[in-house]
């Protein structure tokens, strides 16, 4: 409180100060018979002085923060087409440091020598078409350079992934990132958001999940005939607010249930194999190096953005429809902490759209693993730990994640490595 | 509709000052109003900033503004940072710069450089001014509700803005956001009509389009973007409204949220962020247009040059106009949009640098051999061609896909934006304010007060955005709220983050404090300037030749005809540098532009 008291009068007594130093002011340019529309020589010349020491504070200033900051933070690209991206990024920048430079050494110098002299009068030069069309071919020149450019790059980012590539989702929801792996057979299986229960957090789609995402619309803890029993009982008195809520409540679940039942009465088994075989994976992204991935991303509730920076890849991720992208990590984590010097280094994905409170602390560790250190990795995954694996694991109440991370002896195989990405996380 | 000549008769307080219908006290009205919501948007700047440079560190500041509720312990909430971001955000573009910058200027410059005696209609012109104003109070009150002001950033894309689930801003907070900025359209849409009316009707005699000052060039082409493209962000908002209220799924599909399955289908999340950025990109030229319009009016008063290129600087207008419809697209290249609409964008989008840099050297050419004097409004307009340069640049490496999908949505946007857009209007805004203050208010400002206001605003104003480039080439993500994570993945990452985030706070709070210069010079010269003369600047436009004490109608007598172009300085053949436009052409002088 006295802080606060302390602000506002500091803030009261310069203005007061302020307002006296403008009245002696006032006083002595009457004395001198100032006009404030006149600007005097020496005026004109001290601000034409200003631009020329703005342009070196401008200019060392960047040169500064070039030397001490551009290229720490960064680093050296991951991927393939990352590496691409860098080169095609450096040749841009220095276009555009060069443009910066030379346009504004231009304006700060006629800034400076221009300045009013008594006695000499500007040029009268109001047009000359053969100079503003110079200054219009050349740029559209340059840009047509890093249009094409841009754009080959552009098709190849985006183009569609070789058939050697590897699929993964990325699951996205408030607020961290879930992976699932195709598994053998390199095909993620179907989901629908209707099939989201605790242990089907991804919501695939299987004969089982439809059972169980049934069973738990009609009969579970906050399921329809529960509701129902709650409305119906004279014997419950509920507050208003509480009974309209749960009367909007049933309305959707009876919605929700003809549609779950629409999508058994449609489902075809012979798809079920195709989800069995996923590996659902949390906290950690291991990725083989040199391998192609082609990521699918998902959202859960509201629009995320999958940012690998390190890998120069980014892609949004948006509920309602899936989105893709793909790039080929080509150093190791292991060979990155060298080059970095840091024994501490870790690829990172983050999310890079707003997504509410805890956005920032958004991420997923991505580990680049030696061809050999993958395979055993993924060998133990897929005889362990697959969807079907944790699913049908038991009845248990515990969430498939933990089961998951019980069952598989991962561990062993990364921290043999050193390279385990989330004990510093904790 | 206008305003007859003789009509000046002495009127009640309330129809002067209040609901007044004279153009000129309704762009004095605009600009008093966006002074409040700026000042309100930069101290929300300086708080989220102390949070970057210092998070997790109590501060007597932030406790100061956010009280407990916000920032407990003296420690701002993550959910208030959010808040902050957005409103600061909403604010600057929309209530400083489109109502401030457009409203106050086109409203002022608009009758009085064509030589009309007002608006085409001046109960119009009103209305605009109160939908403005109460759009701003519903704004700002949004930011003292109990969920705390919209959280999804200025742009409010949803689900996030549209789930009260995702986020506590999205509930009561959001609604207020979506209703002041259906007013604020109402507002905006109702001035623009007006001002192309204005424009096409009123103009005097002699008064043809290529005599136009290039200031009525841009305010013409700013109204027709903002009639074209404003009423699809209304439909973008009343989508969403209904979304939010009605149950309906035009942008929402398959969303389970905070544990609760909702029934919308088939909606998509990309058709907003379509329809926002149709209005959205137009927007950014919105505002900064007329800052371009009144920086080239005293870029080439104050080098007593004519401006160079007259009509080349028309044609980058409007090719600028035209181009910013077909741009919008360039925000969403990473949002799962076609990748071959991607490759269109990236190409109409560079096509813009085009007439901008046509524009650029043209402003150099007209400062080569010029006869500098340096008003506080020259310097202010100096420092918007840099840092349209500066900003400008920037954006060819945005707009060209390959390289955004490295860069998206971090602080190498942030900086991009707020040099070339950001700071290019605000410098623009204030330097039509220092230049048309005589003409507001009848008073002069202080002079050498204007120039430690400029060198202060513009040495702190690149000492936050140039660091803030290194920043985000270095990866890091906008809108969070600490970066304390990079500590498990990036130490030396972290390290420079934090170095530059103090030295960008502490260049924020220098260029707050300059600020203070400025408000303190602007009220006391209304209060205590000295007298304005009626034509200080020595200039050639028609609005210095009205009386400097202001009539309705602005001319006492006849309209002003108009002989000759707007730019007339240092002409050959005249003792003074400077030639009215209402001065006649000599025999066989010739009008050459």
């Amino acid at each position: 409180m006295v802080t606060k008291l302390i602000i506002l009068l500091v803030i009261v007594l310069g203005i007061v100060a302020l307002a006296q130093l403008m009245r002696v002011y006032e006083l002595s340019s009457k004395l001198s018979k100032k006009v404030e529309s006149e600007i005097g020589n020496r005026d004109n010349r001290l601000n034409a002085k200003m631009w020329l020491l703005f342009m070196f504070f401008l200019f060392g200033g960047f040169i500064w923060l070039m030397l001490k900051y551009g290229f720490v933070g960064r680093g050296e690209a991951a991927s393939i087409s990352g590496r691409e991206t860098d080169w095609l990024m450096n040749l841009n920048l220095i276009i555009v440091i060069a443009v910066f430079f030379l346009c504004n050494a231009l304006l700060f110098i006629f800034a400076f020598k221009y300045v009013k002299k008594p006695g000499v009068k500007a040029f009268y030069y109001p047009h000359n078409n053969k100079l503003e069309m110079l200054w219009t071919v050349v740029p559209a020149i340059v840009l047509a350079v890093i249009i094409i450019l841009g754009l080959r790059s552009w098709n190849e980012q985006t183009d569609a992934a070789s058939d050697e590539a590897i699929l993964v989702e990325l699951y996205s929801k408030q607020f961290d990132w879930t992976a699932r792996y195709s598994g053998m057979d390199n095909t993620l299986g179907r989901f629908d958001y209707k099939l989201t229960t605790s242990k089907n957090q991804l919501g695939l789609l299987t004969t089982e999940t439809i059972d169980a995402a049934i069973e738990e619309m009609e009969h579970g803890t906050s399921g329809i005939d529960s509701l129902e029993s709650q409305l119906n009982n004279p014997g419950i008195i509920l507050i208003p607010e509480e009974k309209e809520a749960k009367i909007v409540d049933l309305s959707r679940k009876e919605r929700l249930i003809r549609l779950l039942y629409q999508m058994k009465a449609r489902h075809d088994n012979a798809l079920d194999a195709q989800a069995m075989d996923d590996i659902i994976q949390l906290d950690t992204l291991y990725l083989r190096v040199d391998q192609e991935y082609e990521f699918n991303f998902r959202s859960k509730d509201v629009i995320h953005s999958a940012y690998f920076p390190h890998f120069r890849a980014q892609m949004n991720t948006v509920p309602g429809m899936t989105t893709r992208f793909k790039f080929t990590p080509d150093i190791t984590t292991k060979e990155m902490r060298e080059i970095k010097n840091n024994e501490k280094f870790n690829y990172v994905l983050m999310c890079n759209k707003i997504c509410g409170g805890a956005h920032y602390k958004m991420k997923m560790m991505v580990v680049v693993l030696e061809q050999e250190e993958y395979d055993s990795w993924m060998k133990g995954k897929m005889s362990t730990s697959t969807f079907k694996d944790t699913y049908f694991a038991n009845e248990s109440d515990e969430t498939p994640e933990e089961e998951n991370e019980d069952a598989v002896n991962e561990d062993a195989v990364i921290e043999d490595n050193d390279l385990t990405a989330d004990s510093e996380a904790a | 509709m206008a305003a007859v000549a003789d009509g000046h008769h002495e009127e009640s307080f309330v129809s002067k000052y209040i609901f007044s219908q004279d153009h000129k006290m309704i762009g004095k009205q605009f600009l008093m109003t966006a002074v409040f919501m700026g000042v309100v948007a930069m101290l929300l700047s300086i708080l989220f900033r102390i949070q970057l440079a210092w998070p997790g560190e109590s501060s007597d500041f932030v406790s100061f503004f956010l009280g407990e509720t916000w920032a407990p312990g003296g420690i701002m909430a993550e959910d208030m940072y959010l808040g902050l971001v957005t409103i600061h955000g909403t604010i600057m573009v929309f209530f400083l710069l489109t109502g401030g910058l457009s409203g106050t200027f086109s409203n002022l410059l608009i009758p009085l450089q064509i030589g009309a005696r007002d608006m085409a209609s001046g109960f119009l012109n009103m209305l605009s001014f109160w939908f403005f104003f109460l759009s701003s109070l519903i704004m700002f009150g949004s930011m003292f509700v109990e969920s705390g002001p919209a959280m999804s950033g200025w742009t409010i894309y949803p689900p996030l803005s549209a789930l009260p689930q995702a986020v506590s801003g999205s509930g009561l907070g959001m609604t207020l956001w979506l209703f002041s900025m259906a007013i604020f359209i109402a507002s905006s849409l109702i001035g623009s009509l007006n001002y192309i009316v204005t424009v096409l009707n009123l103009r005097t005699t002699g008064m043809s389009m290529t005599r136009l000052p290039l200031t009525i060039w841009a305010f013409f082409v700013t109204a027709i973007l903002g009639v074209l493209s404003f009423p699809v962000l209304l439909s973008a908002a009343v989508l969403l409204i209904m979304d939010r209220l009605a149950g309906t799924s035009f942008y929402l599909s398959d969303i389970i949220v905070n544990g609760e399955m909702l029934t919308q289908h088939g909606g998509s999340p990309l058709l907003f962020q379509h329809l926002f950025w149709f209005l959205g990109h137009p927007e950014v030229y919105i505002v900064l247009l007329p800052a371009l319009g009144l920086s080239s009016e005293i870029i080439s008063t104050n080098s007593r040059k004519p401006i160079f290129g007259y009509r080349a600087m028309i044609g980058s207008i409007l090719a600028i106009g035209f181009l910013s419809f077909i741009v919008w697209a360039h925000h969403m290249f990473v949002t799962g949009m076609n990748p071959f609409l991607g490759s269109v964008f990236v190409f109409t989008t560079l096509l813009i640098a085009i007439p901008s840099a046509v524009k650029v050297f043209n402003y150099l050419t007209t400062l080569w051999r010029g006869s500098i004097v340096y008003t506080p409004a020259m310097l202010f307009a100096i420092g918007l061609v840099s840092t349209f340069i500066t900003g400008g640049v920037t954006g060819i490496i945005l707009a060209d896909a390959a390289l955004d999908i490295a860069v998206h949505d971090t602080y190498f946007v942030v900086a991009h934006f707020h040099v070339v857009m950001g700071l290019s209007a605000v410098f623009g805004m204030f330097a039509g304010v220092y230049h048309w203050f005589p003409k507001m208010f009848g008073k002069m400002m202080n002079t050498r007060l204007g120039y430690a206001h400029f060198w202060i605003t513009l040495v702190g104003a690149y000492g936050v955005f140039f660091p803030m480039h290194f920043v985000g080439i270095a990866g890091a993500p906008r809108r969070y709220y600490n970066y304390s994570v990079y500590g498990d993945f990036d130490v030396d990452s972290l390290n420079m983050q934090m170095d530059l985030n103090v030295i960008i706070t502490m260049f924020a709070i220098i260029s707050a404090l300059g600020q203070l210069l400025f408000l303190f010079n602007f009220f006391y010269s209304i209060a205590r300037g000295p007298r304005a003369v009626q034509n200080p600047w020595n200039s050639n436009t028609l609005e210095w030749t009205t009386p400097v004490d202001h009539i309705h109608g602005n001319w006492p007598g006849e309209l002003p005809t108009v002989h000759r172009w707007p730019y007339d300085y240092s002409k050959p053949g005249y003792d003074e540098d400077f030639v009215s436009q209402i001065v006649p052409l000599k025999e066989g002088e010739d009008e050459g532009h």
